[in-house]
């Protein structure tokens, strides 16, 4: 393979990420720069406020950012860090190195669980009437006001919620979004 | 003992009479002996034949194809209407409650990861990549060892940067800022006459040749017969502050700055004795009225040397333009643009201050091959009938973004140093909620 797996070795778990995830070493190794880019520190670790100053534009950017880190831990490595970025390869491409392409149901699947726990931050299984006020608030912000908040997630909540317990689980929330092409949507193209 | 320091002296002795003779007395005026020529041949020549040599190796291997625009993905530019429009075209349009699907998270999802991946913006502000190595340690990114001859080379050219050019150039740095003070300070004595205003010019442009002589740059001036002239404000894109020198070697400016302490005070109060510099104390920065009334007073006096100014209002890296800052086109002087490209194999030239003091980058640019650049004269241009200053700035940054070869973009150079404002935020979110409740949104305010 060249020099790039050579200085493949220069990243942690580099051969491990290569199997898991599929992406190419040339695209481990981009990303070890970039994570060093916004590791500023040099810790070998980001922290929340490094990957926020990255997405101070974006409405839930905190959001997105809470999900690199797992419940407690206030560090993500770079392991953990491919791994999540490794939700967003699109489905076609997402061959493992031993040839074996994995089922797209499951990549769709996978995408979904993610999107999920966006919304549920607390990982209950379940996004709560509470939840989906937060994330509304988060997106629209200042520019609507507290009643049409309000409507908006009773709304949602009645089109998703089909066991009427006023929360919207995983299934109900897959069902929602049958037409959604999900891969297309929550993908990033990785230049070769 | 006392032999051994006679002899240390008499090696000084003989190093400063050489380098007067070879280099400060040809700087002085104005001619060249060939020295430096001849380096840049064998420069060159050397460099061509170690890429020959990395690119064979790597033919054989598998060859990591350098992006030539340093993005790792493409992104979507699909606007947020197109987007969120697409998650919305399988239902129809609820009644009550707003527009609103599960799926709109996707969108602001993506375009976070992407930012977390890759942005537009700081890729500007990190140094560019070369497309294969110039034997210098600081751009040694993946390249391992090819072959003994390569290596040999490469260590006698640190031999070579370290121990031989980089005390010659601090040598003749030194050398050249001494006589800049001590030069200007006595012309400073004399009243105000032709011979005095030729004697300053005279001087500075000296100094500055001798201390481009102490970075070893080369430089090709093009278009000589757009030079700005007096009265003028002179625009260029900014890189480093070794632009200064760069631009005053082939001509007199007036500087325009912050008061400084210290050894760059010292500079500054001495250059101002002989010829008239702009320098802002900086409570007086903040008045933007009266910088303007300053520079105004500078541009209508025709006696004095035109202005040189550069509007990103802080370093770039060369690859591409950010934005002016409309404050020098409000004048209404004539604005002669130049532009500045840098040959980035010979060595960096741009000063990222987040990473390096200025002492550590001027170290850094003393140890480099050479410095190689173009400067190119662009033709005089004035503010139209009825234009104002941001559109004049732009028109501007793209004559000089066109001709250095330099990507025109419209951010603000300012986002280096200061985190992007909660209005790009805002305007995200008035977007989605215009998509979501319509004309509803409470906000009154556009």
């Amino acid at each position: 393979m060249g020099s790039s797996r050579s200085s493949l070795s220069r990243v942690p778990d580099g051969q491990q990420l290569l199997q898991e995830t599929g992406f190419s070493a040339a695209h481990l190794l981009r990303l070890h720069q970039r994570f060093q880019f916004l590791d500023k520190d040099s810790r070998g670790s980001l922290r929340s406020e490094d990957l926020e100053a990255a997405l101070s534009e974006n409405p839930i950017g905190v959001r997105i950012v809470g999900a690199f880190f797992q419940p407690g831990q206030e560090t993500v490595d770079f392991p953990s860090f491919v791994r999540v970025l490794a939700h967003f390869r699109p489905t076609e491409k997402n061959r493992t190195r031993d040839g074996v392409q994995p089922d797209p149901a499951d990549s769709r699947n996978r995408k979904l669980k993610f999107a999920f726990q966006l919304y549920d931050r607390d990982r209950d299984g379940k996004i709560s009437r509470t939840e989906l006020l937060q994330v509304l608030r988060e997106m629209l912000g200042l520019q609507v006001t507290e009643e049409q908040l309000q409507s908006i997630a009773e709304r949602a909540i009645q089109e998703a919620d089909l066991d009427r317990d006023d929360a919207i689980c995983f299934d109900e929330f897959r069902k929602s979004l049958e037409k959604v092409n999900i891969d297309h949507k929550m993908s990033v193209r990785f230049l070769e | 003992m006392e032999n051994f320091w006679a002899g240390v002296l008499w090696a000084t002795e003989i190093w400063l009479y050489l380098i007067v003779c070879l280099i400060m007395i040809p700087a002085m005026f104005g001619f060249s002996l060939g020295i430096s020529e001849t380096y840049m041949n064998i420069l060159v020549k050397t460099l061509e034949w170690a890429t020959l040599n990395i690119q064979k190796a790597h033919a054989e291997g598998e060859s990591a194809k350098a992006s030539a625009s340093n993005g790792l993905i493409q992104r979507e530019h699909g606007s947020m209407e197109k987007e969120l429009g697409e998650l919305r075209r399988s239902r129809p349009k609820p009644p009550v409650g707003g527009d609103f699907t599960l799926s709109d998270c996707f969108y602001f999802t993506r375009r976070g990861i992407e930012s977390i991946v890759d942005d537009e913006v700081t890729q500007r502000f990190t140094s560019e990549e070369l497309m294969s190595w110039n034997l210098l340690t600081r751009t040694h990114n993946d390249f391992q060892y090819i072959s003994l001859k390569l290596t040999l080379v490469y260590g006698f050219g640190i031999f070579v940067r370290y121990c031989i050019l980089a005390p010659l150039r601090i040598t003749l740095a030194c050398i050249g800022l001494t006589w800049l003070v001590i030069g200007t300070s006595a012309v400073g004595f004399l009243p105000n006459c032709r011979v005095k205003f030729w004697l300053s010019e005279w001087v500075h442009v000296m100094c500055y040749r001798i201390c481009a002589r102490g970075l070893s740059a080369t430089i090709r001036y093009h278009n000589k017969e757009n030079r700005p002239k007096k009265g003028g404000i002179c625009v260029a894109n900014h890189t480093s502050p070794i632009d200064i020198v760069i631009l005053c070697n082939d001509g007199c400016y007036a500087m325009v700055g912050q008061v400084h302490g210290g050894l760059m005070g010292i500079v500054q109060r001495a250059m101002v004795r002989s010829c008239p510099h702009v320098w802002f104390e900086r409570s007086e920065m903040k008045d933007r009225h009266l910088v303007t009334k300053r520079l105004t007073d500078h541009v209508n006096d025709k006696t004095k040397l035109p202005i040189l100014i550069f509007p990103e209002g802080t370093c770039i890296n060369n690859t591409s333009v950010m934005m002016f800052k409309k404050g020098s086109f409000e004048i209404g002087a004539t604005i002669y643009p130049v532009a500045i490209k840098y040959d980035p194999k010979f060595g960096d030239a741009f000063w990222n201050s987040s990473k390096y003091s200025m002492v550590s980058y001027l170290l850094r640019m003393m140890t480099s091959w050479a410095l190689v650049c173009n400067v190119w004269y662009l033709p005089a241009m004035h503010q139209e009938e009825g234009e104002d200053a941001v559109h004049f700035a732009n028109r501007v940054k793209s004559v000089i973004a066109h001709q250095g070869g330099l990507v025109d973009l419209q951010w603000d150079g300012g986002l280096k140093r200061v985190k992007v404002k909660d209005t790009f935020k805002e305007q995200q979110q008035k977007k989605y909620s215009s998509m979501v409740v319509g004309d509803d949104s409470s906000s009154n305010s556009d």
